[in-house]
C-alpha cells in the first residue's frame, strides 16, 4: 500500500528533495540567477503526479518548510504554495498522466506559474513585494525543463 | 486517499502555513524555531558552496608567477600610499581626540571587529542579501553594521546561532542615513536590487551635489558609525519640472566580489546632540 513502485522508497524521495534543495541555493552567476527553475516545485510535482501514494500534501508543505529555512524567508511561504499546487496536482493527476508530453508540460507551466503567484502574492502581503519582471522566467524554464526533468527522475529515482 | 480528507488536509496545512506566517512576521514569535532552522540547514548550506570555493582555491593556489609579481607590485604601491595618508591620520586622530575631549563628547568610531567569511549560496536573486559563517556564539546581533575595506557593507538582519544573515545595501528594502562628504548635506540613500545602485531620492532641486562627490554615513539612526565611506556618486538630473533630483551613486564597498565582511562594534548609544545656537543672555 505504502509502495506504489518497489523501486521508490522514502530514501530516494529524501535523497531527490533534497537535491533540489541544495540546486535552489546553488550559487550562480548573477545573469543566471533569476532563470533558475524552483527545482522543489518540481520535484513535488513529479512526485504527486507519478507517485501519489507515497507523498501527499504533507511531504509538500515539509518539502516547502525546508525551502523556507534554506532561503531564509518567512516560514510557510513555499509551504504554503506547495501545499496548494500538490493539491491541484494530486487532483489531476490521473488525466495528467495519459497526457501526451506536451500537453502534460502545459499543466506543470500553470502549476508553476500558480506556486510563483503565491509566492509574488505573500511578498506583497508582508511588505517587500518583488515587481521586477523577471521573476516570471523561472516559471517558463522550469515547465521547459520538465520533460527533461520527468525523463531524469524515471530514470533515476523511480529505477526499480 | 479520498476526496474530502485530501481537501480537509490541504486546508489545515494552508492554515497552519498561514499561522506560521503570521508568527513569523508580525511578532516575531518564533526566534527559537528560525534559530534552529538556520542551524540545521547551515552544514547544508555550506556543503553546497564548498566545491565553487575549493574551485577558487585551487585557481588561486596554481596563480601563475607573472600574476602573483604583479598583484604583489600593485600591493606594495598601495601600500606606499596608505602609509602616506596614515603619517597625517596619527597626528589628526590626536588633535581630533584633544577636541572631543575639550568639548566632551566620545567619537564613534569602531572598536572591535570581527572577520566573517560570505558563505556562497544565492539566496534570493531579486534581493541582495548574503549568508555569513558567524552567528550569534560569536556574538553577532541584529541590526550590527557590516563594512568591507572599501565602505560599508549592510546590516545583519538575521543573526541564528552559527550564522547570519546580511542585507547589503543596495537590497530594495534598504535605506542609509548619509552626508555628502563635500557640503555636509544630509539625505538618505535607498537600495534598488542592483549590485552596483543607489538611489538618492530625497534631495531637493537647489541642492549642492555634483557627480563624483563622496557620500558617507551621517550615523543617524545609529545602525552605522559615522563618517564611513558609502558611495560615490554617478549621475545628477537635474529636471526642472520635478520638485527634487534624481541622483544615483554607486556603492564603494565590493558587494558583489567580497569574499569576507567585517562585523562592526562602535559605541552607539550616544547620539551627539547637534550645537544649537548660543543661549540669548537675558
Amino acid at each position: 500500500m505504502m509502495r506504489a513502485r518497489p523501486g521508490l522508497g522514502w530514501g530516494r524521495v529524501a535523497a531527490a528533495t533534497l537535491a533540489a534543495l541544495l540546486a535552489s541555493v546553488l550559487p550562480l552567476p548573477a545573469w543566471l540567477g533569476p532563470l533558475r527553475p524552483d527545482f522543489v516545485a518540481l520535484t513535488v510535482l513529479w512526485l504527486t503526479l507519478l507517485s501519489p501514494r507515497l507523498t501527499g500534501l504533507v511531504f509538500a508543505w515539509g518539502a516547502g518548510l525546508a525551502l523556507d529555512a534554506f532561503k531564509g524567508v518567512l516560514l510557510g511561504q513555499h509551504a504554503l504554495a506547495l501545499v496548494v499546487i500538490a493539491y491541484v496536482a494530486s487532483k489531476l493527476r490521473l488525466q495528467v498522466r495519459a497526457f501526451p508530453p506536451l500537453q502534460q508540460t502545459a499543466v506543470v507551466l500553470a502549476l508553476l506559474w500558480l506556486n510563483e503567484f503565491i509566492l509574488f502574492w505573500i511578498d506583497g502581503v508582508a511588505g517587500h513585494p518583488v515587481t521586477d519582471w523577471r521573476r516570471w522566467l523561472s516559471v517558463l524554464v522550469g515547465a521547459a525543463c520538465w520533460p527533461l526533468l520527468s525523463g531524469l527522475f524515471a530514470r533515476v529515482v523511480a529505477r526499480r | 486517499m479520498g476526496g474530502p480528507a485530501l481537501g480537509l488536509r490541504l486546508i489545515v496545512l494552508a492554515l497552519a502555513s498561514a499561522g506560521l506566517m503570521v508568527a513569523d512576521h508580525r511578532q516575531h514569535h518564533l526566534a527559537k524555531v528560525r534559530d534552529w532552522a538556520s542551524a540545521a540547514v547551515y552544514p547544508f548550506q555550506w556543503a553546497v558552496q564548498a566545491p565553487v570555493q575549493a574551485w577558487a582555491a585551487m585557481r588561486e593556489s596554481f596563480a601563475t608567477r607573472a600574476e602573483i609579481e604583479a598583484a604583489n607590485v600593485r600591493l606594495a604601491a598601495d601600500n606606499l600610499v596608505l602609509r602616506l595618508k596614515l603619517m597625517r591620520f596619527e597626528s589628526l586622530e590626536q588633535e581630533n581626540q584633544r577636541l572631543r575631549t575639550a568639548r566632551e563628547s566620545t567619537a564613534r568610531v569602531v572598536e572591535r571587529t570581527l572577520i566573517a567569511e560570505i558563505v556562497r549560496v544565492d539566496l534570493d536573486p531579486f534581493r541582495q542579501r548574503v549568508l555569513v559563517n558567524k552567528g550569534t556564539r560569536d556574538g553577532v546581533f541584529r541590526g550590527q553594521a557590516a563594512l568591507d575595506a572599501n565602505g560599508i557593507f549592510g546590516q545583519v538582519t538575521r543573526a541564528g546561532p552559527v550564522s547570519a544573515e546580511i542585507m547589503a545595501i543596495t537590497d530594495p528594502e534598504h535605506a542609509i542615513p548619509v552626508q555628502v562628504n563635500r557640503t555636509g548635506a544630509r539625505t538618505i540613500a535607498l537600495g534598488t536590487g542592483r549590485s552596483g545602485l543607489l538611489s538618492l531620492p530625497y534631495l531637493p532641486q537647489n541642492s549642492d551635489v555634483e557627480e563624483g562627490d563622496l557620500l558617507v554615513s551621517s550615523g543617524l539612526g545609529g545602525v552605522y558609525p559615522p563618517g564611513y565611506p558609502v558611495g560615490k556618486i554617478s549621475s545628477v538630473v537635474r529636471d526642472p519640472s520635478q520638485p527634487l533630483l534624481a541622483v544615483e551613486a554607486v556603492p564603494l564597498a565590493a558587494l558583489d566580489r567580497d569574499p569576507e565582511v567585517l562585523l562592526a562594534w562602535f559605541d552607539n548609544a550616544v547620539v551627539e546632540p547637534e550645537p544649537g545656537p548660543a543661549e540669548p543672555q537675558p
